[in-house]
């Protein structure tokens, strides 16, 4: 599955949003991937932010904090990003079950220093910010109006594998 | 050099390294519950791989909501029960033998020192109180754990918590475990085991211990682990009688578990418990803890008393002893949910069940219910609830509510006065 893990990104800066933030305890009951759409990010209280806004229905990248995607395990948090067409998060750390479950659908959770994320934000000043991945160079390319950074990130050959095999049932079901 | 006993059962179930610092484990058990696993199983039909690695592994149970609400957890139950039936898993259980999965599944002597453990719910780290390692996992994670009986893990690093002291009146695990997460912060184990140990661990029962270790994913944790001791055999005799030959032969192999005397670890903490007061969480991260008497005095709407954290006989006897005699406070609700049928049983012949009501309580099926929003007890927007789980997040037990997470002694006393109350103090 070839994905293009770039696009405009959205800003959540705040640390700690939890899974049921990401998508309410209460939408578990669907049994498909493509219900949870309209109800991404619903519960998320956070100034300047609309789950109903043009920001996110546009995003196609998230930038945030500390501990993204803690609480629950439940896979339906990455799958509201997917099915938005949401690929990528970036953040300063994630919890372990999020950042597993973003590797296991072949999604990238990419780790950047606070700085780095700060400089990201910044960059709103000048306009809309895009997002570029390379995937075999491990860099974030961050534009907005006429200026544009690059970051490095590090990945774990694992992670890397998991994202170019498209996740981890195709990875263990060729090896195991 | 020494290893950790999450190291020794990494290095026990090794089937692959595929890249360095990257482990894929063989499991013991992959647990399912309806609100995970139906995904998995729809995603492996359609990937024409609907199949099992080992049905006597898999355990299966239907209690998120239950029985069902509406027709879609009606669905998410049929799906599950259809697989369980269709793949001959002899352990599933459906309404009449169903509780909450963290409750039921140790209590059925399905886990045991040195285990491997997957289940897609995030406080699988419960079952480390038995010295596995337990860990929750997604959908994938489970459907690959379900089709290929592996999950993959990075290196095994462990926090080693070390509880000392005494235990005051009405301290109980779970103000312990909400000071630990107050100390390391709701990320302060991320990507780490969390080994607790001491005094004051090695004197808890494995009730108690399970409140313990199912918390530590509060503070990021991946595992939650206690040593496997005496108390772990004689919880576990009814189901190992026929393995050992006597219990002295059971401790001396689960001996081998044990984390070595120069084991590494990336961080101890040492926690003196003699001064803790009974805890309490304020605002929606469950690293927001301070002692109860500092909340005294704050409404509650409604009490619940259950889930897998405390909904054990331990907990149910805790809570009733405060409410002996007593009746909750006038428009204060009062929900009870004891975690299994076995605990239902149990505290109906004690009596407890008898105080709970005459207290003015509601006693509800074994189901994880209000304590993630689904049913039986859901607030309203703008109240609160004083809980005996382990979420205090935003809406986490209904749009716009609030929840304060205690021990069942503390929920009981915030019960009888319709505020916040340390159970000292009543
Ligand atoms: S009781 Fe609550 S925390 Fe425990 S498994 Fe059920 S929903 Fe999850």
């Amino acid at each position: 599955m070839k994905r293009n893990f770039g696009g405009p990104a959205i800003f959540l800066d705040r640390s700690d949003i939890n899974t049921d933030e990401i998508i309410p305890a209460r939408y578990l009951t669907e049994v498909t991937k493509d219900a949870l759409k309209p109800f991404l990010l619903e519960d998320l209280k956070l100034d300047g932010f609309d789950p109903a806004g043009e920001a996110l229905r546009k995003a196609k990248v998230i930038v945030t904090r500390k501990n993204f995607g803690c609480g629950s395990s439940r896979e339906h948090a990455p799958w509201s990003l997917e099915v938005n067409d949401i690929y990528t998060v970036i953040a300063e750390s994630y919890a372990r079950i999020f950042r597993q479950n973003m590797f296991n659908c072949g999604m990238l959770a990419v780790e950047l220093p606070a700085a780095d994320i700060d400089r990201i934000m910044a960059l709103s000043e000048n306009g809309e910010v895009e997002i570029n991945v390379d995937l075999q160079n491990h860099q974030v390319k961050a534009s907005a109006g006429e200026r544009t950074e690059v970051f490095a990130f590090e990945i774990s050959p694992f992670d890397q594998a998991l994202v170019e095999a498209g996740g981890w049932v195709e990875f263990a079901d060729q090896r195991y | 050099m020494g290893q950790t006993i999450a190291q020794k059962i990494f290095a026990a179930h090794l089937r692959d390294e595929p890249f360095p610092g990257t482990y894929v484990l063989d499991l013991d058990r992959v647990l399912c519950h309806e609100i995970t696993t139906p995904v998995a199983i729809a995603d492996l039909e359609w990937r024409g791989k609907d199949r099992v690695f080992d049905p006597l592994k898999i355990k299966a149970v239907i209690d998120h909501v239950t029985p069902a609400k509406d027709s879609k957890t009606a669905i998410q139950g049929k799906i599950l029960r259809e697989w369980a039936n269709r793949h001959d898993i002899p352990d599933f259980f459906d309404i009449g033998q169903n509780g909450v999965c963290h409750a039921i599944f140790p209590e059925k002597g399905f886990i045991r020192p040195g285990y491997t453990v997957i289940m897609g719910d995030s406080h699988t780290c419960t079952h480390g109180a038995f010295g596995a390692f337990a860990a929750g996992v997604g959908t994938t994670d489970l459907e690959v754990g379900i089709l290929k009986g592996v999950c993959a893990f990075r290196k095994p690093e462990s926090i080693l918590v070390n509880i000392t002291g005494t235990l005051g009146e009405h301290v109980y695990s779970k103000d312990v475990i909400l000071h630990i997460i107050h100390l390391l912060g709701v990320n302060g184990a991320t990507d780490h085991v969390i080994e607790f140990r001491g005094p004051v661990v090695d004197a808890l029962s494995m009730d108690a211990r399970m409140t313990l270790s199912n918390m530590a994913i509060e503070a990021g944790g991946t595992c939650g682990i206690c040593l496997p001791d005496q108390v772990t055999v004689d919880y576990l005799w009814p189901f190992i009688s026929e393995e050992y030959a006597s219990k002295e032969a059971a401790l001396a192999d689960f001996q081998k578990w044990h984390s070595d005397a120069d084991a590494k670890y990336a961080r101890v903490l040492d926690v003196d418990v003699t001064d803790l007061e009974p805890q309490v969480t304020f605002d929606y991260k469950p690293d927001c803890v301070k002692p109860a008497r500092q909340m005294a005095g704050t409404p509650v709407d409604q009490i619940y008393i259950g889930t897998c954290t405390n909904g054990r006989l331990e907990d149910l006897r805790q809570a009733a002893d405060i409410l002996k005699g007593r009746k909750l406070a006038p428009n204060v609700r009062g929900i009870l949910s004891p975690a299994s049928p076995k605990i239902f049983r149990e505290a109906m012949d004690e009596g407890i069940l008898g105080i709970f009501m005459d207290a003015g309580f509601c006693v509800t099926n074994p189901t994880c219910g209000a304590c993630l929003g689904m049913s039986c007890g859901v607030l309203a927007p703008g109240e609160s609830c004083a809980a005996t789980s382990n979420r205090n997040f935003q809406g986490r037990m209904g749009q716009g509510g609030m929840v304060y997470l205690m021990s069942p002694a503390t929920a009981a006393a915030s019960g009888i006065k319709g505020t916040i109350t340390d159970p000292r103090d009543l």
